[in-house]
């Protein structure tokens, strides 16, 4: 008897103890993720320029989305961004991690190094690329004047803007993408390629039939991850081109930010903005559904 | 050991050959960040570029740290950064050892509440979080960058996961003896959870000090803005000629910090982005 009660009396203390735990997490996760969550569904339905109060529009908004030729152009825009940007930033973060795994020296300084743009704020990295992206004086119409090409107006170009932003979204994504890939590489078990190697497989051989089948499933994380990030880019679009020249480095993120904080048209913005969320989850469900499916392949092995 | 034959000692040298290559191409821009940031206005506006400034203009440094008020910007940013930074790691830490540890009625579907927001895009909630700052009258303050930024579902989630992989025998034993939660928590589980408070520590603190999105939205006076909105304004207030020299001393002073802090806590750096990454 008395032991159940004691058993109950720390039930009892064990939940307060919880709740008082959590309290301090949970009101700032109530306040800033979910109520804004969702907030941002009833803005959907309304319109509001935040001088009068909010309309309720029903489907308006989504069926205005619909006929937007912009919204068309710039999901387009933020697929070029991406479609551009992560083939390569994969393909040269593996081919990196695989140099930097075989045991050789120096790793640790190489890893350093190629991670620097990944942590320097994207803000002055865009700056600085702005300056070397400059037509008349900067570095790479230098370097191509010396390959005999004169380079475009870059930023300033239609054509030519939105592969600038890529270049550099590349330089700066490759060192993330980079440390993942070696972490997996590292799951890799010695004895694979020490039997390949008995068998006489050459290195190429063992990258194709060892290497590259069993590092899939980190491939697959990088590009998802990577994905969903550089769909979300902002500051570089921001401060490399404001979006332009006349829209053709507008992303969706781009035109959200346009939309509430330029036009103060909120409902609006926030469809775009639950547009950019559908992306982004069909994206992550997408990761999960072929997780699961990795871990029980592991599983099996 | 055995000796390494000469096929492999080739494929070495051509590795670091390709690796120091690409090391050249990942230095660059930083490199011309630097040496930039020491020209005169003469020394910018020449093509072809001159690379070495003939004298390093260490008054740029002092010039760009004048045209704007860079100490506010600076205190600024530090000001958020370590409140951000403290914050986080109270709650998070404190949220975590509740979902980790203790049992309490709606836990496991609250956690699967902040697994579900971890994934969205910030655009989609920065539109309420607008209208929620403008009804507590924090717009334009820096309480509006500092209050959101003290708990993250993210962190939240790797206290957790690290927690949950500490032997609870340490605590069991002194359970037994009536320590109480808090005890267990401040005695047993932060002392051991030193690696994960470090990670998630570099990583808010980086996080915070390069965040431009969410200031750029909510501040508007110059003596509020961070250093991240100040190289902007830079950027765009001068209109004649852009001060190129003078903006490149500001962003490297801006980068310093940030690069100096990685190098040194990069092991758990790197930790978290390969836990978070091959776990989440």
């Amino acid at each position: 008897m008395k032991l159940m009660h004691f058993r109950l009396k720390n039930v009892q203390k064990e939940k307060i103890a919880g709740y008082g735990f959590l309290s301090p997490n949970l009101i700032g996760f109530i306040i800033f993720s979910l109520i804004p969550i969702i907030a941002s569904i009833f803005l959907t339905f309304s319109r509001w320029n935040l001088a009068s109060s909010p309309e309720f529009v029903g489907l308006q908004n989504f069926s205005n989305l619909l006929k937007d030729e912009l919204f068309w152009r710039y999901l387009w825009n933020t697929f070029y961004y991406a479609i551009g940007t992560i083939p390569l930033t994969v393909i040269l973060a593996f081919f990196l991690a695989y140099l930097l795994n075989r045991k050789i020296r120096g790793v640790v300084f190489f890893r350093t190094l190629y991670f620097l743009p990944s942590v320097t704020l994207l803000v002055a990295i865009a700056i600085v690329w702005s300056w070397l992206y400059n037509a008349d004086f900067g570095l790479f119409n230098f370097f191509l004047g010396k390959l005999g090409i004169t380079g475009p107006r870059w930023l300033q170009s239609k054509t030519w803007a939105m592969p600038a932003i890529i270049i550099m979204g590349i330089w700066k994504g490759v060192g993330y993408s980079m440390l993942i890939f070696l972490a997996g590489l590292q799951t890799i078990p010695e004895q694979y390629y020490e039997a390949a190697e008995i068998d006489g497989a050459n290195w190429w051989h063992r990258i194709i039939h060892i290497t590259i089948p069993l590092i899939s499933p980190t491939t697959f994380f990088v590009i998802v991850t990577t994905t969903i990030g550089s769909i979300q880019g902002f500051d570089q679009f921001y401060i490399m081109t404001r979006g332009g020249p006349s829209g053709a480095t507008t992303t969706l993120v781009y035109y959200i930010f346009q939309n509430a904080f330029e036009w103060f048209k909120m409902g609006y913005a926030a469809t775009v903005a639950m547009m950019l969320f559908v992306i982004v989850l069909a994206l992550t469900l997408l990761q999960w559904r072929l997780s699961n499916k990795w871990v029980f392949d592991m599983g099996v092995n | 050991m055995l000796k390494k034959s000469t096929s492999k000692r080739l494929v070495d040298y051509l590795s670091y050959i390709l690796l120091i290559l690409t090391g050249i191409v990942v230095i660059l821009p930083f490199v011309w960040m630097i040496l930039s940031s020491f020209k005169t206005a003469g020394e910018i506006w020449t093509f072809p570029p001159v690379f070495m400034p003939k004298k390093f203009q260490w008054s740029n440094y002092v010039e760009a740290w004048k045209a704007l008020p860079f100490d506010r910007f600076f205190i600024n940013s530090l000001l958020v950064t370590i409140f951000v930074t403290v914050g986080q790691l109270f709650t998070c830490s404190l949220g975590g050892y509740a979902f980790a540890r203790l049992r309490f009625p709606g836990k496991d579907k609250l956690f699967l509440m902040y697994l579900a927001t971890m994934m969205i895009p910030f655009p989609v909630l920065m539109i309420p979080l607008f209208i929620i700052m403008q009804s507590f009258g924090w717009i334009d303050t820096l309480k509006s960058i500092i209050v959101p930024g003290l708990f993250s579902a993210w962190g939240t989630f790797l206290m957790r996961q690290f927690m949950m992989g500490i032997p609870r025998t340490l605590e069991d034993a002194a359970k037994i003896d009536g320590c109480s939660y808090w005890r267990l928590y401040w005695k047993i589980i932060v002392p051991l959870c030193k690696p994960v408070f470090a990670t998630l520590g570099i990583f808010t603190f980086m996080g915070t000090w390069n965040q431009f999105f969410w200031p750029l939205i909510m501040i508007n006076t110059i003596s509020n803005k961070t250093l991240p909105l100040g190289l902007v304004m830079f950027q765009t207030r001068i209109a004649a000629e852009t001060p190129w020299h003078l903006i490149m001393a500001a962003s490297c002073a801006t980068v310093l910090p940030i690069i100096i802090l990685f190098i040194i806590g990069q092991k758990y750096y790197v930790k978290g982005i390969v836990t978070s990454g091959l776990k989440g």
